[in-house]
């Protein structure tokens, strides 16, 4: 056989690893042809909505829905007592806490789930959820999570004080748990006689994920057949299937849960909420499908909230800046049910990250968990579970000791990141990093933006502000984190007992293409195209003879989901392996049509060639061809693989940012003049889609750093309902980011990939917020919170007396 | 956010819009735009069982010019305004104002009409009308009358308009001088935490007129004749602009909401009128 193109070709015909393929999902999107669970539509399908508190905590006294139930077009109004006698009017959360379905006997947040409406139609739903009379009885609302500990208002009358939680024992009616990592004794030894001690409160706000698409469902059950069909914003399928199974009782193979397109989900699609359920039952009774689809309003108020972590740090540290130890408690405002989405043994998440980039001897972390009257969450917005947190926690930490040694940041994150020659690193709360080179990328990235020069800049704008020829100061954001992603290890993380593996099952069709399939699910990290490429390079067939897909639980293997950043540190880890198990057969395929030994041929991005001759060889898709024609002594037919993929540890991927920012100090109004990010997330796969993952992570860090909250007023009312009170950055408040990258493999990664998709959100945050507090720190700032929105800036500078 | 029921009409004639207004009285409204009425109708907080769209009367669009003065029909969009360059340079200060105002999207729906008979405080337009003195021709069942825009907002959502009137036209002469609509906001889309219309002109160094009004920062729009007053007569200097300022913080009435306490909004409307001031000087 002759070759006519050069192996150069070859290698670009497969857009595999490492080049960047254009997103196949695109298309679709592009030219309105995804297909959203909004875009369900079943024949006989009717409509749900909800009856919401108005209170944010109230008796219920009673509800009469009479008068709904009168509306024509309205099928079912379902409550709690309707739900009860299934034992469906609580449910179980993630966090080993439980959750009401629908309010039994009285509200906890604004915004909760009183009762179901289902109606033929969305517009009769909406008006009967006005005709549904409820009587409350007002009771005293508790909003802030430290009076909360101290309060005779009871939240959950439904638990017992004497009988531990799921993490232990309680010490208040609303306190949830206490969770401790570290060595207390020893840190407060270290701390008590250090040559430099640094200490900070900070309040990193209560946020939402708020992706495009809200959540929903549609339920169908099939009575005559025994099988349900739910359609839903899942982003971990699976795990709803199972859940689904033990809380209704149907067996779990006459259920079938299907996530078509997500419109994003960044956390808000990894918990079960109260609608899912609703639209199962509502199916039942009715025998119709029914589709429930959550305004943005409901959104907003209801489903998933993020952060809402009250900080006190300890830092302490030698003259010349090297750190000894750090103490970190947290007051965890959890609102009224504990459903956190973190593995079941992490009710604080991974906040034990919180020691950073940094080699810190000794620490020492507690989380208090409480109840207050918000709504329930406590979800990874586009971080792994809570590393966000910890990342700003320790980035504040370092610029506030930076203050107190009157040192430059930048330097003293150099002199106490971890070497590279001490990986894998124990960090002193719990965890192994696997694999890190800090100062190369820090040099990088303070080179790039001329780091010297900025600072220089600096100083002269503060003599020109300070002679008043300026009302503009100027900021320098630094951060330098490390991510925890890719959970993980099933010894140490499940979800309800489910082991956090990933799945992939690939088959390789007679001509040549293939389709594979994953237990992880896309919500616009690009699945379809990453993946494929992974395959096509260790299977030597083109990317784009690759279809991939996921979100069927009916098709696709049992796996996790999509969250913290793990798809490819664990499902991309199985697909790298499945991919292998096909070719080791396709080796044995080739060397018995070339007739030489198995070990003769080798492996040539597209083909195995016999050892020597390279003009002797068979390409995969001979190969894919012979697996189904021809019988092969000693091996089946066909050619298929399944892995399902427990990694080693988690990886560790890392970055160096830098903002400049210029405020207006009459305003309060932020101007980003540069954003350098860089990001190492090891080995990379496509770095058009590492881009577009950075870009839209840093955008959201944005957000969070310089507005978006959701806040409430004393009486637990939401203050910030809808999207012209939160923020949600458009292109105009984005500016142009700078990306670039250094590549530290993971050891222990089939392909050494870490993850990306979240990064720039954990480390953008901090930097964005860091540029804000460095623009004050000449008039001596030390730290003030977050969001940094116009009038808080301006509060800053107004109390730094900066408008006298 | 889903409306509750509501009849939908279409006239083709001001005649028929008048006679269903007369027969549904409050329960109906018009609808231009919709983009602040839907909003409301969605959130519930509008409940309209009878809704006229005004989008097939020709004659409530257009942008006029001649000698009289200007006129824009009501039914004039946001983007129609941004794009005539006959009216940006007869009275360039409405394009500034216009390209502030919400989003594209928006603006190629909102129409000049819906923004200044709304009566919401954050609209930017009715400011931007009585700084330029603008006359609001509202026809209704016993024929048409003007109402000056200085005349028009009671307070927020009440204006003198009755529920069987339309705005059919506005109608101002063309401005002179130096101009500049100044506006804070946290993001595009969003209404001002403070702005500022200004129109001045300028005789031998000094200020001969000055017109300005304030936008948000109370439950109508303010036009503040004693922050004009100081600084006509000056050389807009720092200290006529610190008076003007004084006088401005004097008439407006800020709330304290999500963009801020009363203190900052303060500071920012001094802020913004100040830049205001500046700029329209600079153009005089
Ligand atoms: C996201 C967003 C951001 C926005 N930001 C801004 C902003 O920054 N600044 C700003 O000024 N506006 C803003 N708006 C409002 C926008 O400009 C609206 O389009 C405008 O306020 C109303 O114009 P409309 O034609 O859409 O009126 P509609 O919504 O149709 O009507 C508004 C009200 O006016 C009445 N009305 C309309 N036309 C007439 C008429 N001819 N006679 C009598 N009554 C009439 C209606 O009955 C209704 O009560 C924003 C809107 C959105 C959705």
């Amino acid at each position: 056989m002759k070759d006519e193109i050069t192996r150069e070709d070859r290698v670009a015909n497969l857009k595999g690893m490492g080049c960047s393929r254009k997103r196949v999902e695109d298309a679709r999107f592009t030219q309105g042809q995804g297909n959203y669970v909004d875009d369900v539509k079943l024949p006989g399908m009717l409509h749900a909505d909800f009856v919401r508190s108005p209170y944010a905590h109230a008796r219920i006294k009673s509800i009469n829905i009479d008068a709904a139930m009168a509306l024509p077009g309205v099928k079912a109004v379902l409550t709690a007592q309707d739900l009860e006698p299934l034992g469906l009017h609580w449910m179980p959360t993630l966090a080993g806490d439980k959750q009401m379905v629908l309010a039994d006997g009285k509200v906890l947040f604004q915004g909760q789930e009183v009762a179901f409406v289902v109606a033929a139609d969305r517009y009769i739903a909406a008006d009967a959820v006005e005709l549904v009379e409820v009587e409350y009885e007002e009771l005293e609302v508790v909003v802030d999570p430290f009076k909360a500990l101290e309060s005779d208002v009871v939240l959950r009358e439904d638990l017992d004080l004497s009988v531990p939680g799921a993490h232990g024992p309680r010490k208040h009616a609303n306190h949830i748990f206490t969770w401790e990592m570290g060595d207390q004794e020893a840190t407060e030894q270290v701390l008590d006689s250090a040559e430099v001690v640094a200490t900070e409160e900070m309040y990193y706000h209560r946020t939402h994920p708020c992706p495009l698409e809200t959540c929903g469902s549609v339920a169908s059950m099939d009575k005559v057949n025994g099988k349900l069909t739910l359609w839903g914003t899942f982003q971990a399928p699976h795990v709803v299937r199972t859940v689904a199974s033990l809380l209704s009782g149907i067996e779990e193979h006459n259920i079938r849960v299907i996530a078509p397109d997500i419109g994003g989900g960044f956390g808000n699609k990894v918990g079960v909420y109260p609608g899912y359920i609703c639209s199962i039952v509502a199916s039942i009774v009715t025998g119709a499908p029914v589709k429930w689809i959550e305004d943005r309003m409901e959104n907003l108020m209801s489903t998933a909230f993020a952060r809402d972590y009250w900080m006190k740090g300890k830092i302490s540290a030698t003259k010349e800046g090297k750190i000894t130890g750090l103490h970190c408690h947290v007051t965890a405002d959890h609102g009224a049910f504990d459903a956190c989405a973190d593995p079941s043994k992490f009710p604080a998440g991974f906040m034990n990250i919180c020691t950073g980039s940094y080699d810190i001897p000794v620490a020492y972390l507690g989380v208090d968990g409480v109840y207050t009257n918000k709504a329930p969450g406590g979800v990874s917005y586009r971080c792994s579970f809570r590393v966000t947190e910890a990342v700003y926690f320790i980035e504040r930490m370092i610029e506030v000791l930076a203050i107190e040694l009157d040192m430059d940041p930048a330097e003293l994150r150099s002199i106490n990141f971890i070497k590279k020659e001490q990986f894998p690193y124990q960090a002193p709360l719990g965890w192994e990093y696997d694999s890190g080179d800090y100062q190369p990328a820090w040099d990088k990235a303070l080179k790039a933006v001329d780091y010297k020069g900025l600072r220089a800049e600096q100083a002269e704008r503060v003599e020109a502000f300070k002679r008043g020829e300026t009302r503009k100061i100027m900021g320098i954001g630094l951060s330098f984190f490390t991510e925890i992603v890719g959970a993980g290890p099933v010894k140490n993380c499940d979800i309800l007992g489910m082991g956090m593996f990933d799945s992939c099952e690939i088959r390789i069709h007679p001509t040549g293409s293939a389709v594979a399939r994953l237990g992880t699910i896309s919500q616009g990290q690009g699945h379809a195209t990453t993946f494929a490429q992974i395959l096509a390079t260790e299977i030597g067939l083109s990317a784009d003879s690759i279809t991939i897909e996921e979100g069927d639980t009916d098709t696709a293997p049992y796996g996790l989901g999509t969250y913290g950043s793990r798809s490819t540190p664990v499902a991309g880890a199985a697909t790298a392996m499945a991919g292998r198990k096909i070719r080791a057969k396709a080796q044995m395929i080739a060397a018995y049509l070339l007739e030489v030994h198995d070990d003769d041929v080798e492996f040539d991005v597209d083909r195995f060639v016999v050892k020597g001759a390279p003009e002797r060889f068979k390409t995969m898709k001979d190969i894919a061809y012979a697996a189904y024609n021809q019988a092969i002594p000693g091996l089946e037919p066909g050619l298929e693989a399944v892995s399902y993929y427990d990694p080693p540890n988690m990886t560790y991927p890392f970055g160096a940012y830098v903002c400049v920012m210029d405020i207006d100090v009459d305003t309060g109004v932020p101007e980003i003049r540069r954003f350098y990010a860089l990001d190492d997330c090891g080995t990379r796969i496509n770095p058009m889609v590492i881009e577009g993952q950075v870009h839209g992570g840093l955008t959201e860090a944005l957000a969070v750093a310089l507005g978006q909250e959701i806040a409430y007023d004393d009486l637990g009312n939401v203050k910030t309902g809808t999207l012209m009170d939160f923020f949600l950055p458009t292109a105009w408040e984005v500016p142009n980011y700078e990306t670039d990258y250094t590549v530290t493999p993971s050891p222990h990664h089939p392909i050494g990939a870490k993850g990306v998709g979240e990064s720039p959100h954990v480390g953008g945050v901090p930097c964005f917020s860091n540029a804000v507090q460095d623009a004050f720190r000449p008039f001596g700032n030390r730290h003030t919170n977050m969001p940094h929105d116009h009038w808080r800036i301006w509060q800053t500078a107004n109390d730094l007396g900066l408008h006298d | 956010m889903i409306p509750a029921a509501f009849e939908y009409y279409r006239p083709a004639s001001m005649e028929g819009v008048i006679a269903l207004l007369e027969e549904h009285g409050d329960e109906a409204r018009v609808i231009a735009g919709g983009h602040s009425l839907i909003p409301m109708m969605k959130l519930r907080m509008a409940e309209v069982a009878h809704l006229i769209d005004l989008q097939d009367i020709a004659s409530l669009s257009g942008i006029t010019i001649d000698s009289d003065g200007i006129r824009l029909g009501a039914m004039t969009t946001q983007h129609d305004i941004i794009g005539s360059a006959a009216l940006t340079a007869a009275a360039p200060i409405i394009k500034e104002a216009a390209l502030q105002i919400a989003d594209p999207q928006v603006r190629y729906m909102g129409t000049v009409g819906g923004n200044v008979a709304n009566g919401d405080p954050g609209n930017d337009m009715p400011g931007l009308m009585q700084c330029l003195d603008a006359q609001f021709h509202l026809l209704g069942p016993d024929g048409e009358r003007v109402v000056a825009a200085r005349d028009f907002y009671e307070a927020a959502y009440m204006t003198d308009r009755e529920d069987e009137e339309v705005l059919v036209e506005i109608t101002f002469a063309a401005p002179t001088g130096g101009y500049a609509y100044e506006k804070q906001k946290r993001k595009i889309g969003d209404y001002a935490t403070a702005a500022a219309a200004v129109q001045m002109s300028k005789v031998d160094g000094k200020v001969a007129t000055a017109s300005i009004a304030m936008t948000n920062l109370s439950d109508t729009p303010i036009w503040s004749e004693e922050t004009a007053e100081a600084l006509i007569g000056t050389t807009c200097d720092d200290a006529a602009i610190k008076s003007a300022i004084a006088a401005m913080l004097g008439d407006i009435d800020p709330t304290e909401d999500n963009r801020g306490p009363i203190a900052f909004k303060c500071h920012a409307a001094g802020i913004v009128l100040g830049r205001a001031i500046k700029r329209a000087w600079s153009r005089a």
